[in-house]
């Protein structure tokens, strides 16, 4: 019971926290409203059980407290917006007597006059109904530096004038690029180990599609978690991590690759014949990866397209791998000498690899070396040593 | 709500540095003046009053009751406030907007938006 209680209740919350935030325009007493329905809920539903309409009942109930709370405390009205609204203290069960206004919410959460790391402890506190708790343990930080994270955010959003509501067609692609790019790192910091963050990353995107039904890009990014996901079994094996050729393929998710499918052909078919935007792409090449033998060539013209729209050299990198395996691996070490990422591990790592394979044995040594030395997480460390030690003598 | 669009100049040409106004071109400089006028003509602004550059200011604290004066601006003078302006608007972007329309953003400088206190 405990469970399901919890699970109702992170996945009610976005939606409860929205509509409050609408209603009463302001996102503390929106919360301290939510967080009043969520306390009754749990006294009541074990007793009582739980209610038809669980989402209904609890906006309801915080918009009524909300209500009380306010009449107690009269200084509040002016700053509130309740004025507009009529004697709304009826008991009305039903969820779509409510307008659902989660889209409103992240596009305040993910606005770029906040900072990014303030964005990302928003989005998950608001829509993903993480407490302050979890998201501190979930970026290694303290309980109380997360608070004032939070704390200064929410009040920037106050002070500064900060929008509740879609943007414009005219800012939409800037802002919601900003969107896509906080729920991507929330699901990168959950690659890579921490899983309860890519699940609340996937949680994410899976209501970013449900509310944003026409956005290619929204579903190039969902395609992609699913995809990238579906493999995070075969990643590690005993706490090393494992790259994808040697990955044990039986381990990968393949009901979440053929979501990930599903999801890929419906952002293509969005796109109509449009090259795609970055998630689109990227997801097209997971999903290619996700067959064997791989097609190269489809993959390296990928990342070709990619290369061009982001003008990554990193992007650059992987095709250059794609190349390599296409043709050879010294086409792919001829892209890869031309690549200004001096400081990048992965660039000195494929190099030692693709330096091995056409039997440079001492300056691939040298290269490994070089990546060690930039490399900063553990398990890539050992990999790294592991290629080392293979190396013919 | 009421916002102050602080215009940092930088390093953005200005008619007061006759030698960086010669190197745009007429046309660019005709586009200054009447993206200036629209700005101020645009609903809600209140526009500031034009200063004199950052050359001609004079600095002033007190330490020990002592009035203490020195020649320039508080901070660097490519960091000195160049201008700023009052709009009254819906909300933070509406003021975003306004500020990207103001030539020094995309000449060099830089427009700091900050809500002012309202009661």
């Amino acid at each position: 019971m405990v469970a399901t209680l919890e699970q109702v209740f992170r996945e009610e919350w976005g939606r409860v926290l929205a509509f409050l935030v609408g209603f009463l325009g302001d996102l503390d007493l929106a919360e301290e409203a939510a967080q009043d329905a969520f306390a009754i809920a749990a006294a009541r539903w074990p007793r009582d059980g739980t209610p038809t309409n669980p989402g209904a009942w609890l906006m309801t109930t915080a918009r009524n407290r909300a209500i009380n709370r306010i009449r107690r405390d009269h200084t509040l009205i002016a700053k509130t917006r309740l004025l507009e609204v009529s004697e709304a203290t009826e008991d009305t069960m039903n969820e779509t007597t409510f307008p659902d206004e989660r889209l409103e919410l992240v596009f305040t959460c993910c606005h770029p006059a906040l900072a990014t790391d303030a964005q990302v402890a928003l989005t998950l506190r608001t829509l993903g109904g993480l407490t302050t708790g979890e998201i501190a343990r979930a970026f290694l930080v303290g309980e109380p530096t997360m608070a004032q994270r939070l704390v200064r955010a929410k009040r920037k959003i106050k002070a500064a004038g900060i929008p509740f509501r879609v943007p414009p067609d005219h800012l939409l692609p800037d802002r919601l690029a900003a969107v896509l790019a906080v729920v991507y790192l929330i699901f990168n910091e959950g690659y890579g180990g921490r899983g309860e963050l890519a699940a609340d990353a996937l949680r994410l995107g899976r209501a970013l599609a449900e509310l944003m039904p026409d956005e290619p890009e929204v579903y190039g990014l969902l395609a992609l978690m699913l995809l990238h996901d579906s493999r995070r079994e075969a990643r590690y094996r005993g706490g090393e991590l494992v790259l994808l050729d040697e990955q044990d393929r039986s381990l990968w998710d393949r009901v979440q690759i053929d979501e990930g499918r599903v999801v890929l052909d419906r952002a293509l078919a969005l796109h109509g014949r449009g090259v795609g935007g970055v998630y689109v792409l990227q997801a097209a090449i997971a999903s290619l990866h996700a067959d064997e033998p791989r097609d190269w060539q489809e993959i390296a013209a990928l990342y070709g397209e990619l290369a061009r729209l982001t003008g990554s050299p990193v992007v650059e990198l992987n095709r250059a791998i794609a190349v390599a395996e296409e043709q050879g691996p010294a086409a792919g070490l001829a892209l890869v000498e031309r690549l200004p990422l001096e400081d990048f591990h992965y660039l000195h790592s494929t190099r030692g690899e693709l330096l091995r394979r056409v039997g440079r044995t001492a300056e691939a040594r040298t290269a490994y070396h070089h990546a060690l030395a930039l490399v900063h997480d553990d398990a890539e460390r050992r990999l790294l040593e592991r290629r080392l030690a293979e190396l013919p003598r | 709500m009421k916002f102050m669009l602080l215009i940092q100049q930088g390093t953005t040409p200005t008619p007061q540095d006759p030698d960086a106004w010669a190197q745009l071109s007429e046309e660019d400089q005709k586009a200054v003046y009447a993206d200036y006028q629209a700005i101020n003509e645009t609903p809600g602004v209140t526009p500031g009053v034009r200063m004199q550059p950052p050359e001609t200011a004079t600095t002033v604290r007190v330490r020990d009751g002592q009035t203490l004066t020195t020649d320039g601006p508080f901070v660097e003078m490519k960091e000195a406030l160049g201008g700023y302006l009052f709009f009254e608007a819906d909300d933070l972007d509406a003021a975003i907007e306004l500020a990207s329309r103001i030539p020094a953003a995309r000449m060099g400088g830089a427009i700091e938006v900050r809500p002012v206190v309202e009661w």
